[in-house]
């Protein structure tokens, strides 16, 4: 068990809720009067096919992009109404494909997290450091400290933005395809990491199997709403699968872990 | 896949580096104060300027004063001069690079250089004269730099993102249009007699300064340099992308906005003293990021420096090389970093393959 006490010395989680939101990426309205909400401490993760609207959700709730109606509240406030710096202080992101310009060594990637906590002078503390040498150590990358990030393996970045997002200790993790260029071990390591955590999260993933075994609940995203959400077991359906992405399935209980898995059969 | 660990960053300790670009600076405006068509030797170069400032070393004066004129009163606006347009033109190219993600930014080749150069040219042809101490002809170079820096930032800009040939295509077109229309005012004004000046102006030179001309440039460097400064942290979120820099509290339009802003009032104000002075903001935030690496605490006083120092040995270059003719310090710069230019045009292609073939 790792340690994530001076992260989270008093545990935080917030509470999310949209609420009728709609979002468009240009012309084209891409989100339509969506609603959903996770619980303080829950693990949720949004699935849906290429192209559903995972990632533009996600943007709106991380500040990029601005509902044209509706509401995005964390713990009751309205995400939109805060400043960006007080917004970042309670949630963190791991966007798709961010690289890094520039010759930055991990621990200087890792210590821009800490962003939102300085004034105009502030250096970096040492409890700073101790909060970057837990999140390194909470991702398994506390070897990488001193490497150039741009040295690294796709695998090793996504592990040590990561960790950047877990120095701003977040209250709500919102995450894009997070295990994306992970290896199976670490895929596994990073959502046992999110479970463990006291924060909230809110995951995009591909994985339907990797998302039944670890999150709570589940959304499933069709073209801009939602077509399902619940548990695992409740949404992990044949019938929805079959719907929502075209695709021919069995879905048995795992013997061992008790979730829901599926196994797609191959187009007659 | 497997891959060779690669070695922990080592860099000199920053403090030495400091001191050692402190050092190499002093030196070369001790060098650029003594030399001329009357030579000075560094020990009397020192002794007069301590002299003048009233301090107690040395206690005699062993000069004539014809000397101290030629060094404090010719000379030393000069250098100085020379000092702070390089630090300012670094500090603009350094922040310029983070705030459109494109290691080609730099006041002069992105057309903000010569958008201030219209300004100012407009301005004298409307009458006020060269070296005006007033503040009409630094307001109108700023106006022209803000206006081409924004011609350059819309123009360039695809569905978010800025593309490096984009920026650099724009920042030629911009360039050019203004060029083009600096020339035409030139030919076309009534005051033919002050053309060859202004031409010459044009071209970038630290010629004709004197110490009045030196208060504003000197404190508009001190106020943008400290403003850089404690705006380093949101300098380095941008080199993690405009997204990421959001999620990390840093509200990306507006600060861009007000960068912009205080970038063209810097650059207004040193093409104003100077005229437009290519590469030196190009190329110093980049010579000191290999050795001090790319976070802006370390990068903006390391590029200030290292500015401040190259325009200095290179205006001593410009006076010395064809003298007594002088060449203007623009030209010679220009010279390094053309090709500069072109080398990191290279390694940003190699940079590129690499990523694609990852």
């Amino acid at each position: 068990m790792k340690d994530t006490s001076a992260l989270y010395g008093t545990a935080r989680a917030s509470s999310l809720d949209i609420e009728g939101v709609t979002l468009r990426a240009g012309a084209v309205r891409v989100i339509r009067e969506l609603s959903l909400t996770v619980a303080p401490g829950e693990v949720v993760a949004l699935v849906g096919p290429n192209g559903s609207g995972k990632s533009t959700l996600l943007r709106s709730i991380y500040r990029v992009l601005r509902p044209d109606t509706g509401q995005v509240r964390v713990d009751g406030r309205d995400a939109w109404g805060l400043s960006a710096r007080e917004h970042a202080r309670t949630v963190a992101a791991v966007v798709q494909d961010a690289g890094i310009e520039g010759d930055l060594t991990v621990r200087e990637v890792v210590a821009m997290g800490r962003t939102p906590y300085k004034r105009l002078l502030d250096g970096d503390t040492a409890e700073d450091e101790t909060l970057l040498a837990q999140a390194l150590s909470l991702v398994s990358a506390s070897h990488l400290r001193d490497r150039p990030f741009t040295h690294l393996s796709g695998g090793e970045r996504q592990r040590v933005l990561i960790a950047r997002a877990l120095t701003q200790q977040p209250a709500l993790l919102v995450l894009d395809e997070p295990t994306n260029h992970l290896d199976i071990r670490h895929q596994l390591d990073i959502l046992a990491l999110l479970r463990r955590l006291p924060a909230t999260a809110l995951l995009a993933l591909h994985d339907l199997n990797l998302a039944a075994v670890f999150c709570d609940r589940m959304y499933v995203l069709a073209d801009g709403h939602i077509a399902a959400g619940g548990t695992p077991a409740d949404v992990l359906t044949p019938a929805m699968i079959s719907e929502v992405y075209g695709v021919a399935s069995e879905v048995a209980v795992h013997p061992r872990t008790g979730a829901p898995q599926v196994t797609f059969l191959p187009a007659e | 896949m497997t891959r060779a660990a690669s070695p922990s960053r080592l860099r000199p300790p920053f403090p030495l580096v400091l001191l050692l670009l402190t050092a190499v600076l002093l030196l070369s405006m001790t060098v650029a104060l003594g030399v001329g068509a009357v030579r000075v030797p560094p020990s009397e170069v020192w002794g007069i300027l301590s002299h003048r400032l009233g301090l107690p070393w040395p206690a005699e004066a062993t000069w004539s004063r014809a000397r101290e004129t030629i060094i404090f009163d010719v000379r030393a606006p000069r250098v100085l001069l020379g000092a702070v347009c390089g630090a300012g033109l670094a500090a603009v190219g350094t922040a310029m690079q983070a705030l459109v993600r494109n290691p080609l930014a730099d006041p002069y080749l992105l057309g903000v250089s010569s958008g201030a150069s219209f300004g100012a040219v407009l301005m004298i042809v409307l009458g006020t004269t060269l070296f005006e101490t007033r503040a009409s002809l630094p307001l109108s170079a700023f106006a022209g730099a803000l206006l081409a820096m924004v011609l350059v930032y819309v123009t360039s800009q695809v569905g978010g993102g800025i593309t490096s040939v984009r920026l650099v295509l724009a920042g030629v077109a911009v360039a050019s249009v203004f060029t083009a229309l600096t020339s035409f005012l030139l030919l076309t004004a009534e005051r033919g007699n002050e053309s060859r000046e202004v031409l010459s102006w044009t071209l970038g030179g630290l010629g004709g300064v004197t110490w009045d001309t030196l208060w504003l440039p000197l404190s508009v460097l001190t106020v943008a340099a400290s403003f850089l400064m404690l705006q380093a942290r949101n300098l380095n979120l941008l080199l993690a992308g405009e997204e990421a820099a959001t999620t990390m509290g840093l509200s990306v339009h507006t600060f861009r906005i007000w960068m912009f802003v205080l970038l063209s009032v810097v650059t207004g104000v040193l093409v104003a003293a100077a005229g437009p002075i290519g590469f030196v903001g190009l190329m110093a935030p980049h010579a000191v990021r290999v050795v001090v690496g790319s976070d802006h605490r370390r990068v903006i006083p390391a590029a200030i420096l290292g500015g401040a120092g190259f325009l200095v040995l290179a205006d001593v270059v410009a006076r010395t090389i064809n003298a007594p003719q002088e060449i203007p310090v623009g030209v010679l710069t220009a010279l390094c970093g053309g090709p500069f230019f072109l080398w990191l045009m290279r390694r940003g292609a190699r940079r590129a393959e690499k990523g694609a073939g990852r």
